[in-house]
Formats: structure tokens, sequence, C-alpha cells
């Protein structure tokens, strides 16, 4: 497994004697190029029926690639894949899930307008009938715990509930291998609690799971092996139990993670960002209401918001940022000053700074050069602009500078910001706001599909930020860096905010209740965490 | 008699209601599968000259339509090479498969101007045709009138109770998706786009051999375009295509009246309200839309080109 030249079958003694001498599938010396760009460069990976087998990288190191050519999706350029231990060609999906290899997608491959039968009817034999098929639905969902109305629109769904429409999907065709994508980057602590339950009994079943996430916690939970992906080549293999989470990183970045401390000891300024009672009416059809928020930020501390998708985030970002204006001025209290009812460039120029969710589209325009989009967010606070025309000269020498200090890696001098990979370009973001030392700082998912090195970078970067006196609000799912970097952590729900409590005095489990809106609706919610972070 | 006037007037509209009847249900399902042809008028009117052309020619009305459907069919697979197989943007290919249509048709019907054919034959069952009131406007219409009618049930029910209909929908709704999960989706949508033209040319057929017997040119006179908003008008729905087509074609019909009869009202507004219909459904659709979900195939209009 270690070595990159191609070596068939007879694999490791030792698993061997255990679970049988050919893997389940074998893939070996896998070269897959996209024109100049090497993106497998002799992958060999095999899998045994009655595991769950890890593919770890960074993003960018291969593995989506690697998981297109088992499902059928790409041909190698070179290299085999083997089904116990012949060699097999895997020209397109249906040949892959007629040996048995099931996919379940990061990005569901689910139709939003289409109901869930019919989603699920997609990939079944043409000739079962809507009964025959609603059967099999309701008898998977029993033997699994995987519960569906089939008449619902997908577009209706949470993401846990349309994952479960992919496991089905999956399980119906009885695969031998089922490879996830990143399949808890959606959910809740406890509907990922619900699949890892699945997947180690569809491993008991004896089938073979390869499973790819970013959470090494997870991968150390659930995974008997592991296989390193870094530029493309199999840089290791290991058993993940053996492993801590930092030497899983290490190795899939190649140089130690640097730990990210917090700056300890500080004593916390003055408020300066403070939320009183804002409410907010839904903007869209979509949207969630925000009620009664009273949130106060002081300078040199973190303070976390946590909460699933969709329970108010994009709108609380949309109330501080100055995208949705408040209600009354005084809602949002600036350093001072009640900019509720000031726009964007107002409130920038009154020392905060904000980073959306959405890198490419809300954060930066992707078919911009980084110099335009260093303009976008800062002509009005960086000297960009003069008498009304643009000083381009400064905004390549404000880019150069972010890019080197936030050690940006992207082809070309100034390149489109699209062309940029998801940690990249988030990099130059984060480094884009962080750089104009703002006073406040709000940023909506810092690290969202951003490998482990690139988040450790962006994390420490928020940490010092706060260490040289800035109040910073980071609203994110990930409750592990909540935990990491927030001095104090609340909770949104259905547009209401928890009161926030210091990350020392609660846990997970108690955060991940309130996620879920458990104690919120009956009791008044300060309470209600208060009696949660207790209990533990 | 009043019971006959009425059914002469349920007549004519039925007649005018079938090409557009026609026409939209090949351009919904071309839209279903997520592509937007705004070459319907082109391949209706190359359609209609051709159609009659091959008649006069060959002295069949059949040969005649399968010719219209065939000249739409074919200006639909430059379309469809254009926009499935190249990616081309779909509103500027559209547009250059009208202004070319109306060109080549020109071309095609020059020879033709001025001619005329007996129309194509009614159905005639004695004893059902000639029932007062009904006889005429149910067993007395002609081909074309009942092809569409069965176009209307067969479509609705290859989109809602076939597998290939549900890929179609889907590939509609979402190409990511449906090309991840393996389903051919420049195939699908090269397929949908040939049998929109074949209808739009089958439409513009049943103008110069049924309902007109001759050849004009740009005798289409914006039918195509009609169409087109009726596939919207009747959100991507089959039968609900049949229901505006007869709104369309009775509006057309009542212009025709209401200037006979000397009304006040000009023709032109008259001529406009498809549009405004259609204008006033699409506020509608907006306003009443369910939360989250799309009335419109979600994909329509993008371009689609596999990953790597």
């Amino acid at each position: 497994m270690t070595d990159a030249t191609p070596s068939p079958a007879p694999a490791t003694p030792a698993l061997a004697g255990q679970i049988g001498a050919t893997p389940l599938f074998g893939a070996y010396g896998i070269v897959k190029r996209f024109g100049d760009f090497t993106a497998n460069d002799g992958v060999d990976l095999e899998i045994r029926a009655g595991e769950i087998h890890a593919l770890l990288g960074e993003n960018g190191a291969g593995k989506s690639t690697l998981m297109k050519i088992l499902y059928g999706l790409l041909e190698p350029t070179e290299g085999v894949v083997t089904h116990r231990g012949d060699i097999v060609k895997l020209a397109n999906p249906e040949a892959a899930r007629a040996l048995g290899i099931g996919m379940v997608f990061q990005h569901f491959s689910l139709c939003e307008n289409l109901t869930v039968a019919e989603n699920i009817a997609l990939v079944m034999p043409p000739d079962m009938s809507p009964k025959a098929l609603r059967e099999k639905m309701s008898t998977v969902g029993a033997t699994y715990g995987l519960h569906l109305d089939p008449h619902r629109p997908v577009w209706s769904l949470s993401a846990g509930e349309r994952q479960r429409i992919e496991i089905i999907r999956c399980l119906l065709q009885d695969p031998r291998l089922v490879i996830l994508d990143e399949p808890t980057s959606v959910l809740t602590p406890g509907e990922a609690e619900g699949l890892f339950t699945v997947l180690e009994r569809l491993r008991d079943e004896g089938r073979a799971l390869l499973y790819i996430s970013h959470r090494l916690d997870e991968v150390r939970r659930l995974c008997s092996r592991a296989t390193i992906l870094r530029g493309g080549k199999v840089v290791g293999a290991c058993d993940p139990r053996q492993e801590s989470a930092r030497s899983l990183a290490a190795m899939m970045v190649g140089v130690q993670v640097g730990e990210v401390k917090p700056p300890s000891g500080m004593p916390l300024g003055a408020p300066r960002l403070v939320l009183s009672n804002l409410s907010l009416a839904t903007s869209g059809l979509h949207g969630t209401a925000l009620s009664d928020i009273s949130l106060t930020v002081s300078g040199g501390e973190i303070v976390g918001i946590a909460g699933i998708a969709g329970n108010g985030q994009a709108e609380l970002f949309d109330a501080l940022s100055g995208e949705a204006s408040a209600p009354e001025a005084g809602m949002v209290t600036l350093d001072g000053v009640p900019a509720g009812r000031l726009g964007i460039t107002e409130r920038r120029r009154h020392g905060a700074c904000f980073v959306p969710e959405e890198r490419n589209g809300h954060a930066a325009a992707p078919t911009l050069s980084l110099s335009d989009n260093a303009l976008l967010s800062r002509h009005a606070t960086a000297g960009l602009s003069r008498f009304g025309f643009l000083r381009n000269a400064a905004a390549k020498a404000l880019a150069q500078r972010v890019i080197a200090a936030f050690d940006v890696r992207k082809a070309g001098p100034d390149p489109a910001a699209g062309t940029l990979s998801g940690g990249n370009l988030q990099k130059f973001l984060m480094g884009r706001e962080i750089m104009a030392e703002p006073g406040i700082l709000v940023v909506n998912q810092p690290t969202w599909g951003v490998d482990a090195l690139a988040a450790a970078h962006i994390r420490q970067a928020l940490l010092d930020l706060a260490g040289r006196g800035a109040a910073l609000l980071v609203i994110s799912q990930d409750l592990d860096e909540l935990f990491e970097i927030a001095g104090r952590i609340a909770v949104l729900h259905d547009g209401t905010l928890s009161r926030a409590v210091p990350a020392s005095e609660t846990s997970r489990e108690a955060v991940g209740l309130l996620m879920g809106g458990g104690g919120i609706e009956s009791t008044p919610s300060s309470s209600a965490m208060e009696a949660m972070a207790h209990a533990h | 008699m009043t019971l006959d006037v009425l059914q002469m007037v349920l007549v004519t509209i039925v007649a005018a209601a079938t090409p557009l009847m026609i026409a939209a249900l090949g351009e919904l399902v071309v839209e279903r599968s997520g592509v937007l042809n705004l070459g319907v008028e082109g391949m209706m009117v190359l359609g209609a000259a051709t159609g009659f052309a091959v008649a006069v020619e060959t002295g069949s009305t059949l040969a005649g339509a399968v010719a219209g459907a065939g000249a739409g069919l074919a200006l639909s697979a430059l379309f469809g090479i254009l926009t499935v197989v190249l990616a081309a943007n779909q509103i500027a290919s559209g547009l250059a498969m009208t202004i070319l249509g109306l060109g080549l048709s020109g071309l095609v019907g020059a020879s033709y101007v001025g001619m005329k054919r007996e129309s194509a034959p009614h159905l005639a069952i004695p004893g059902l045709t000639d029932l007062p009131g009904i006889g005429r406007l149910f067993f007395g219409q002609d081909a074309f009138v009942y092809a569409g009618f069965a176009l209307v049930a067969g479509i609705a029910w290859f989109l809602w109770r076939t597998r290939a209909g549900l890929a179609l929908r889907a590939i509609g709704d979402d190409h990511t998706s449906t090309h991840a999960l393996g389903l051919k989706v420049r195939k699908v949508r090269f397929l949908a786009v040939l049998f929109g033209g074949a209808c739009a040319g089958l439409a513009g057929a049943y103008l110069s051999l049924a309902y007109t017997p001759f050849w004009a040119p740009a005798m289409t006179a914006g039918r195509g375009w009609i169409a087109l908003a009726l596939v919207v008008f009747a959100s991507w729905r089959p039968l609900r295509v049949m229901a505006g087509a007869m709104l369309f074609g009775g509006a057309t019909v009542l212009q025709l009246h209401a200037q006979a009869a000397g009304l006040g009202l000009p023709g032109q507004a008259l001529s406009a309200l498809p549009y405004l219909a259609t204008i006033l459904a699409l506020v509608l659709l907006s306003l009443g839309r369910r939360q989250g979900g799309s009335v419109a195939p979600a994909s329509l209009g993008r371009v689609f080109t596999p990953f790597r």
C-alpha cells in the first residue's frame, strides 16, 4: 500500500489471513491526467469486505478523482481496477453499480423538484413498478431506521433527510462497496451519530465502506484502515485508531499542523459590537426571522455562534454587515456608533469587516482578478480610489500583500478568484479583511470546505486579530472549530440566540442539543443553556 | 340554430388552437429536458413551406405533413448540435434558428407562392359527423387535430408514467446531479430537441396544408412565439397547454369576429391578449410559488458541459 509502484494482489499477509486473500476491490497504479495536471499519480488502494476504509487527504490531493474512477465517472489514464482479483472495466456508473459499488455524494445528486421516490427510481432497474419500489424503500427504511415519505418533494427536506435518500438509494442496490464522500459535512451531531450507527451496521453485514472525510475524529472512531493521499500520490497507510488527529493531519499535509493557541489571560476590552433586541422579519420566502437577539462582543474576544444552517445565520450576518437594515439604528452598535440603519460601506468606515459564507459570488466575484476583488471590499477603507477613480496599482499592491501574508497559492500574478482552490481563496478573503485591522470582524463559516492546514492558518489569524484587541463574531457549524477558538459560545436556533456561555463551561453535547432546538421552545433559553452546561 | 353557430365558432377555435398546441407540446418536452428553444417560429415556418412544397409535388397531404415535420427536425438538429453538443448559448442559437428558418422557408417556398391546394380531408363518419351541435366538433376534424390531442395524452403519459420521462424531467431539473448518476444528459436533451423540432415542423405543415391551404412567406405570423409563451402559461404541463391553446386560439378567433362586428376595440389589442395572459400567468406563478420549489425546470436554459 505504501509504495507507489503497481503491486497487484496478494496484499499485506496479516490482513489477508484474517479477511481473505484477495481484496474485494483494488485499484492499482491508477494515473489520471487532465492535460498537464496529474490528479492521481500511481495510486494503489485495496478495500476489503467488512471494513470501513478511510481515504484522507487535503483539498486537491486527488481523493475525488480516485472516487470518480471507482464509480465509473472517470476513466483512468493508466492503471486497473479489480473486483475479487479480476480486472474490471468501469466505463460508466451503471457498470460500477452492476458490480455492487454504491456512492453517497457530498453534494447530493438529487433533483430538488422531484419526489423522494422519483429520485430513487432514477437509479433503479427500469422495469421496477412504483409500488415495488415503495415496498423496498419501506423495508430498507425499517431495517436501518431510515424513514422517508416517498411522496415529499426533495426541496422540502432537510440536509439530513436528503442524505437519507442518497443512502437508501445506495442500499436498495444491495451494494458490496459504499463510497461516502464527506458524509457528515452537512449533518448535525445527532444526525451524524445516526449515520455512524448505520455505517457500523453495514460494515458488520460484511460490506466494504470507503469513507472520505476531513473530520479526523470521525475517521479515528469509525475506520480500521486509512490510505492517505497527498498531491495525487499515496503517502501513507495506517490504522487511524492508533493515531491521533494531529498525527493524521500531519501525514495529510506533510508538515506538522501547528496547534492553534489562544492568547491566554488577556483582559477583555470595552464592548465593541453590541446587538440589542435585534429583530428582523424574513426578507424572502425561505428566510428565517430573527427575534430579539442581544449579544455583546468585547475587544479581544471571539464569540462563536453555533447552529444548523438555515436557523438564521445568513440573516444575522446580513443584519450585521448591513446587507439588511435593522428596524432601528440602535439595534446594532459598532464601537458605540448606532449602525443598524447604515449601509455596508458606512459600517466598514466605522472599522468593521465582514466575511460571508459563500466564497464564490458573495465574498468574491469569481471572474474578477484578486486585485479587483480586493477593491470590492476595501475601496473605501484602503485608499484604493481617488476622486472616484480607481487606483489599480494600489489595489494590486494590496492583493500582493495579502497573498504574501496569508500564503495564498495561485497560478499567475493576479488570477481570477474563481481559479483558486477553495482553501486558498478563503485564505485570500480572510486576509483581505484581517489586514484591514478591523476593530470588529464578523465571519460566517471561516473554514468551510478548507483543508486542515489552511483551516489552522485561518483560525490562528483570527485568534491573533482578537489578541490585538478586535472583537470577533464567528458563525460556524463546526463545533470543533468553535471550541478551539471561541471564548464564549451561543447557539442560534430558529432565529433565536441562546445566551453566550464561556466555552470552558459548556460541552459539545450541550451545544449540540441546543442546535437541535432542545430546551429552547419550552423554557427560557438562558436557563436551559445553564442547566445544560452544568449537567456536564 | 344557435347551437350550430356555437359549434362553428368552437370548430374555428379548435382549428386556430391546433398549431399552437402541437408546437407548444414539442417545446414543452424540450424545456422539460432543460433546453430553451427560441427557434420554434423558424422551425414552424420552415415546416409550413416544406410541407406545402412536398404536398404539391407529390399530391399527398400525408407526405407533406411528414416532410414538414422532417424539415423542423432537421433545423432543430442544427440547433441541438449548437446548444447540446457544442454548448453554445441557447438564446442566441434559438434566435438564429428563427431567422434562418424564416429565410430558408422563403427560399423553399419561392416558386409555390400563390398556389392553392385542397385542404387536408376532414373525418366523415356517417351518422356521427352529422350529429347536430357536436358532430362537426368531435367527429369532423382533420387528422392534425386528432394527432394534436393524441400528443397531449401521449406526452402526459410519457412524462409521468415512464422511466424515460422521469429521466427527462430529472435532467431538466438538475443536469449535474443526473450526470453524476450516470444518466445520458446530452443524449436525452438532443432527442428532446429533435422531438420539439419535429412538432414545430408539423404545426407549421398544419398551417399550410389544412388551416389555410396555401403558402405565403412568414405565414406563421408569430405563432411560434405564442407557442413559447403558451408553455410558460401552462407552467410546463401538457393538459394546461391544451387548455391554454384553446384560450389563445379563442383570442385569435375573437379578434376576427370583433373586427367583423365592428367593435371599437382595435384588433391589435386583442392579438396582444395571449401575451398579456402569459405575463399575468408569470406573475401569478411567482406570487403563488411554493416555498423552495420551482415550477419551471430548474436547469432551463443552462448550458451543460460534463465535468472533466
